[in-house]
């Protein structure tokens, strides 16, 4: 008798431990789940005050390099609207000039990033041939400088548009030396990394960066990446697209229409 | 359990009790330091984009421009410019959109503003309008002669400056560029053919030019006027002065 009540014990205990065991188990997976509520908050559409929801927009730029007339009124007009830096060292924006000559010499110049124009040079040699190439942040999809921040201050937005945040940046200019294009400078008086942003406070109040707005030739073209009916799809479906740089796998979003071989 | 305590080393107690410590104030540092937003889309603050998104707007752009000009919006659109927007020569100007009566965007009357883009460089792409504004009406402003809301190409030279561009640049400049060059030569059709056998005239005498200069002559008072009898008689007068440009004030 006092064998059985034993067994029955037994069957009871291990009855017990199974029960707690199953508890113990589920225990962190039911923490996890407690502790993703904010996480599975997150996969709800992150949306800024007036409506913009990053996540529903890609954004890319488009230039043709046989329109544009090296004006420099995109580069003027970028300084205008972002408060950039009047001296002639801070650009978000800038238009270069390439001459090539038949001796195969490349000569490229910006002077103070083509706002006050560009002056005719003579040389003896004959051009081969000349153009104007406005250049800007690509907003590479897969951008060096956002993997150099050791801080987390610049980053890859939802909409594809790749920002820094200046109350974050420590201005250690790792990002500056990171970026295969130039695209980037310290601003003199922040001492924080500045960069174009595509106008953000512009484009996510329907409106066109600035540059695109003043372009006197429609040189440069804006607009979404993964919607058909956009000016930029059509510029690219037009075109014959080159983007800087390709070997660098930065996958820009800037595309250059006529590009030519020696522009880097 | 009391025999499980007891059979703990000592120092093994005080290191998991330090361990633990560190461990608090591990978390208790990075949650004051890293701000709360931080990491909720990506890694990075998510308020930093909506205070990216909230800097100042300068430029309003075109389409709100359309709204109150629209008179001269209706010109634009129908000329060379019709692609610009009005801020590309007006500047930045939402501030005008907020209070228009007291702020006014500027007006390019500069002669240098227009260069910016029409200014001859080989490095502009062909077919795009261009001067050198060096030789291009060099007293004149821009907008004297081409209204900038609707610019129209200039006009192919069709009579006499069509060839004599040089003197019709000279005339221009002149007293007499409001009299045009029929008044004083005369030239048949076939000169257009075959210039130098069929020349046109000149004035051969003193009194086609005292038709206004002589001192009786019934023309404008401040034309400049001569004695016919006694300012050198024996000549004819582009003897002396030349017609196209003359000296005289």
């Amino acid at each position: 008798m006092e064998k059985k009540t034993n067994e029955a014990e037994k069957k009871l205990e291990r009855r017990n431990f199974l029960k707690k065991l199953a508890v113990v188990s589920m225990a962190p997976i039911a923490f996890g789940f407690l502790g993703s509520g904010e996480k599975l908050m997150g996969l709800k559409k992150w949306v800024l005050d007036n409506g913009y929801v990053p996540k529903d927009h890609k954004w890319g730029m488009g230039i043709d390099i046989n329109k544009c007339i090296g004006c420099g009124r995109c580069a003027d007009a970028c300084k205008n609207e972002n408060n950039v830096p009047r001296e002639p060292f801070f650009f978000r924006t800038w238009v270069e000039r390439y001459r090539i000559y038949d001796d195969g010499e490349v000569l490229v110049d910006s002077p103070d990033g083509s706002i006050d124009g560009f002056e005719v040079l003579s040389t003896k040699k004959k051009m081969e041939r000349s153009f104007f190439v406005p250049k800007i942040c690509n907003h590479c999809d897969n951008p060096p400088c956002v993997q150099v921040c050791p801080v987390g201050a610049t980053f890859k937005s939802e909409d594809g548009v790749v920002l820094v945040d200046s109350d974050y940046c420590i201005g250690c200019r790792y990002c500056i030396q990171a970026c295969p294009y130039g695209a980037r400078f310290l601003h003199p008086v922040t001492r924080t990394a500045e960069k174009c942003t595509f106008c953000y406070q512009r484009i996510t109040k329907d409106k066109l960066p600035v540059c695109v707005e003043v372009c006197p030739t429609q040189a440069r073209v804006f607009g979404e990446l993964n919607k058909k009916a956009s000016p930029l799809v059509r510029f690219l479906r037009m075109n014959k697209i080159g983007i800087l740089k390709p070997s660098l796998n930065t996958e820009p979003k800037v595309f250059y229409a006529n590009l030519d071989m020696e522009v880097k | 359990m009391k025999n499980f305590l007891a059979k703990i080393p000592e120092q093994v107690k005080r290191l998991s009790v330090l361990l633990v410590i560190l461990v608090i104030v591990f978390i208790v540092v990075r949650s004051t330091l890293i701000p709360n937003d931080f990491g909720k889309i990506g890694h990075y603050r998510a308020s930093a984009v909506q205070n990216i998104a909230n800097n100042e707007l300068h430029y309003a752009g075109q389409e709100v421009c359309v709204d109150c000009h629209d008179d001269i919006v209706a010109i634009k659109t129908k000329g060379y410019h019709k692609n610009l927007s009005c801020e590309v020569c007006h500047g930045p100007s939402i501030k005008h959109t907020e209070s228009p009566d007291e702020f006014k965007p500027q007006i390019q009357r500069n002669r240098s503003f227009c260069p910016t883009c029409h200014e001859y460089l080989p490095s502009r792409p062909t077919g795009f309008p261009q001067i050198v504004s060096a030789s291009h009406n060099p007293r004149k402003i821009c907008v004297s002669c081409h209204n900038p809301h609707n610019p129209v190409p200039p006009v192919t030279p069709k009579g006499c400056e069509a060839c004599h561009a040089e003197i019709a640049a000279t005339k221009s400049l002149s007293f007499h560029s409001e009299i045009p060059c029929t008044k004083c030569h005369v030239a048949n059709e076939k000169h257009k053919l075959s210039p130098r056998d069929n020349l046109p005239t000149k004035p051969t005498t003193r009194e086609f030019c005292g038709q206004c200069h002589a001192e009786d002559a019934n023309s404008p008072k401040d034309i400049p006027r001569i004695n016919m009898a006694t300012h050198e008689p024996r000549y004819v007068c582009w003897q002396c002065h030349y017609p196209h440009l003359p000296e005289a004030q």
